[in-house]
């Protein structure tokens, strides 16, 4: 058994909202596990039940060998850093961290040095005295994550904890937290909607959708891999192109272009998407992209535009190349870099 | 700077409110500085005499009542005892039924509340021949906790705390359990300091409630050594002002301006910590 097991979790709300389906997972001792998907996907509410701050409908969470269906939260010797942070705002820094560990009796030297070992790590000495309220975003989130640190939990759970932050210091704190991670070691689950987020943070990756896990894997297995229409539409950025495609015999059949000896024994309606990153120029190309707006990001150019049909396809292209509206571009797919879905079902076939 | 005529406007209202409140309290204590004889004689009086320590030794000293046992001393004890029971087991209970309604979630919670809340309907005078017959099978007539019980639940000071509880954000409860906080830790380490600016103001209205009192004390008290102040103020001076003596009036006018010192107290004392929690914005 691992360090944290789902087992067939499913979560009711009383006013009949199924959250979570049947939902089982594990993680591992250290792990950094992320729940990703879209907003009302179930995320919060799973990571709720291992917190213990939502009843589990049915199905049995163990933590640490233990079943912990029924343990109270305060029992379960879980952190949380949540959305807004949750800080108390009547104490200041010191005792926001301190507060915890004052409960379970320990002695008050040894919360000192607790305390103060865990601002250190977080940079957060200087504030101690301070009240939450006179602390910026990035300081409130830091004492956010000191609070549950200074425990030293079985297990830290995170809410969207840096999706209150703007959009730099959102970066940087999304490397810090890693970083921390790393170097505590403790088991992590942290949830957001953001994929780049989901993709730099996670060990193994859960991408959640209407209360089910679609995949589950490493960031790169994921992105290389997805089994599913969704998967493959919600990781990556910018997102996959997606066109109508026909099946047959093994020969795809585009709008305008065709794909041989495919290797798929499936015939029908079907979904082919290909990432914009995998598409490069050259003559006599599969694809005649007409431009109508390019992107500059430096590093790299993003490309939107029209293939008969079809809107707003992107392709990425090097940052050296000079691109104008209007233009005609030819392009290939990369050496089977593109993925076919069961139009229907959303279901992986190639 | 240029002064509007507005403003001038708005000054003189202002100014007239302040002395609306103000006179009758500087009368008050202007003609508790007299002789009494000259009060009768000349009426109510703006500027000090030199009767001070002599009004006030006479009054906070002198024994009362039909036994002439009891002082205006004892009776400012004895009400602020009263006020002060009453007041501190009023914000007490109110806060923590609140509390109960607000974060135990049970079928009845809303119900209890309209309950609690249409009591207001039916203050103790309403209920006071049932009160009576209660506190007295329970033998508590002429007793501090014959004097407090009966006052202690508030339907007011229940629906202000309900309503701030309201506020305060789930996750700060949620937070505080993950670090271990039970029902009772919650309380005390959360909800009454976030809500302390909220505890002094009904403290000082609880205080002033209880400590004017004078129905139920008057019932309910036959011992002279539990006499209130407000009662004292109709009884002390009754019997001596029907006889052949002369209306002691300036004294009763001290005995009024001492009778308001305890609340003003209260209210200086509170009034602090009050605007220090209403200008730290904490939430
Ligand atoms: N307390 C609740 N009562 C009823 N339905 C809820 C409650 N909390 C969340 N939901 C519903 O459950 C679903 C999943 O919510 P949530 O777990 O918060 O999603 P996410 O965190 O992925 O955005 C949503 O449809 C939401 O409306
Ligand atoms: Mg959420």
């Amino acid at each position: 058994m691992s360090f944290l097991d789902l087992k067939n979790v499913t979560k009711i709300y009383p006013n009949g909202t199924k959250a979570v389906h049947e939902t089982s997972l594990s993680v591992d001792e250290g792990e950094f596990m992320v729940f990703v998907g879209p907003s009302g996907c179930g995320k919060s509410t799973l990571l709720r039940m291992v917190a213990g701050l939502e009843d589990i409908t049915e199905g049995d969470i163990n933590l640490d060998g233990q079943l912990i269906n029924e343990v109270d939260p305060s029992e379960r010797d879980v952190a949380m850093v949540f959305q807004n942070y949750a800080l108390y705002p009547h104490m200041n820094v010191y005792n926001n961290l301190a507060y915890g560990l004052k409960n379970r009796g320990i002695d008050k030297e040894t919360i000192e040095q607790k305390v103060n070992d865990a601002a250190k790590l977080l940079q957060i000495s200087d504030f101690l005295q301070r009240k939450p309220s006179m602390l910026s975003g990035g300081q409130r989130q830091r004492v956010a994550m000191g609070r549950a640190i200074v425990r030293n939990p079985k297990i830290f759970l995170f809410d969207e904890p840096l999706s209150n932050l703007d959009a730099k210091l959102r970066i940087q704190m999304r490397l810090e937290i890693k970083k921390l991670q790393q170097k505590v070691g403790v088991t992590s689950i942290f949830v957001t909607h953001d994929q780049v987020e989901a993709m730099t943070l996670a060990d193994r990756l859960a991408v959640i959708n209407n209360g089910i896990i679609e995949q589950l894997g490493t960031p790169i297995e994921i992105y290389n891999n997805p089994e599913s229409l969704f998967v493959a539409g919600f990781i990556g950025s910018p997102q996959m192109n997606f066109l109508d495609a026909n099946l047959n015999n093994k020969t795809l059949s585009a709008e305008n272009f065709e794909i041989k000896n495919i290797d798929s024994d499936y015939n029908g309606e079907v979904t082919l998407g290909i990432r914009p990153e995998h598409l490069i120029e050259s003559e006599n190309g599969l694809i005649n992209l007409k431009v109508e707006l390019v992107e500059q990001l430096g590093s790299d150019n993003l490309v939107y535009g029209q293939i008969k049909n079809i809107k707003d396809f992107c392709y990425r292209s090097p940052g050296n190349q000079t691109i104008k509206r209007g233009d005609t571009l030819s392009l290939n797919i990369e050496e089977n870099k593109y993925y076919i879905f069961d139009k229907s079902t959303g279901k992986r076939v190639n | 700077m240029k002064i509007k005529p507005l403003q001038i406007v708005a000054h003189i209202i202002l100014i007239i409110g302040v002395l609306l409140m103000v006179l009758p309290i500087w009368i008050s204590f202007a003609s508790s500085t007299h002789e009494n004889v000259s009060i009768l004689t000349e009426g109510m009086r703006f500027t000090l005499g030199d009767q001070f320590s002599r009004n006030y030794n006479e009054v906070l000293n002198e024994k009362g009542g039909w036994s002439e046992e009891v002082t205006a001393a004892k009776m400012f004890v004895n009400s602020f005892i009263m006020a002060l029971g009453i007041a501190t087991l009023k914000v007490a209970i109110s806060a923590m039924s609140a509390y109960a309604l607000v974060y135990y979630r049970f079928k009845l919670a809303v119900p209890i509340f309209w309950l609690i809340f249409i009591t207001l309907l039916v203050p103790l005078e309403v209920r006071i021949f049932p009160s009576y017959k209660i506190v007295s099978d329970l033998g508590l007539t002429n007793s501090y906790t014959g004097l407090i019980l009966p006052l202690v639940a508030s339907a007011t000071a229940t629906f202000f705390f309900r309503q701030f509880y309201k506020t305060i954000p789930d996750e700060l409860l949620e937070s505080a359990k993950l670090d271990g906080a039970n029902a009772w830790s919650f309380f005390i380490d959360f909800l009454v300091p976030l809500s302390k600016t909220m505890i002094a103001a009904m403290f000082i209205f609880m205080f002033v409630y209880g400590y004017s009192q004078y129905l139920w004390p008057l019932i309910m008290t036959t011992a002279e050594e539990y006499w209130t102040v407000v009662m004292g103020m109709k009884i002390i001076y009754t019997e001596s002002y029907e006889g052949v003596a002369l209306p002691r009036t300036a004294e009763r006018f001290a005995y009024i301006i001492l009778s308001m010192i305890p609340p003003v107290l209260v209210v200086v004392f509170l009034q602090k910590w009050f605007i220090k929690g209403l200008i730290q914005t904490e939430k």
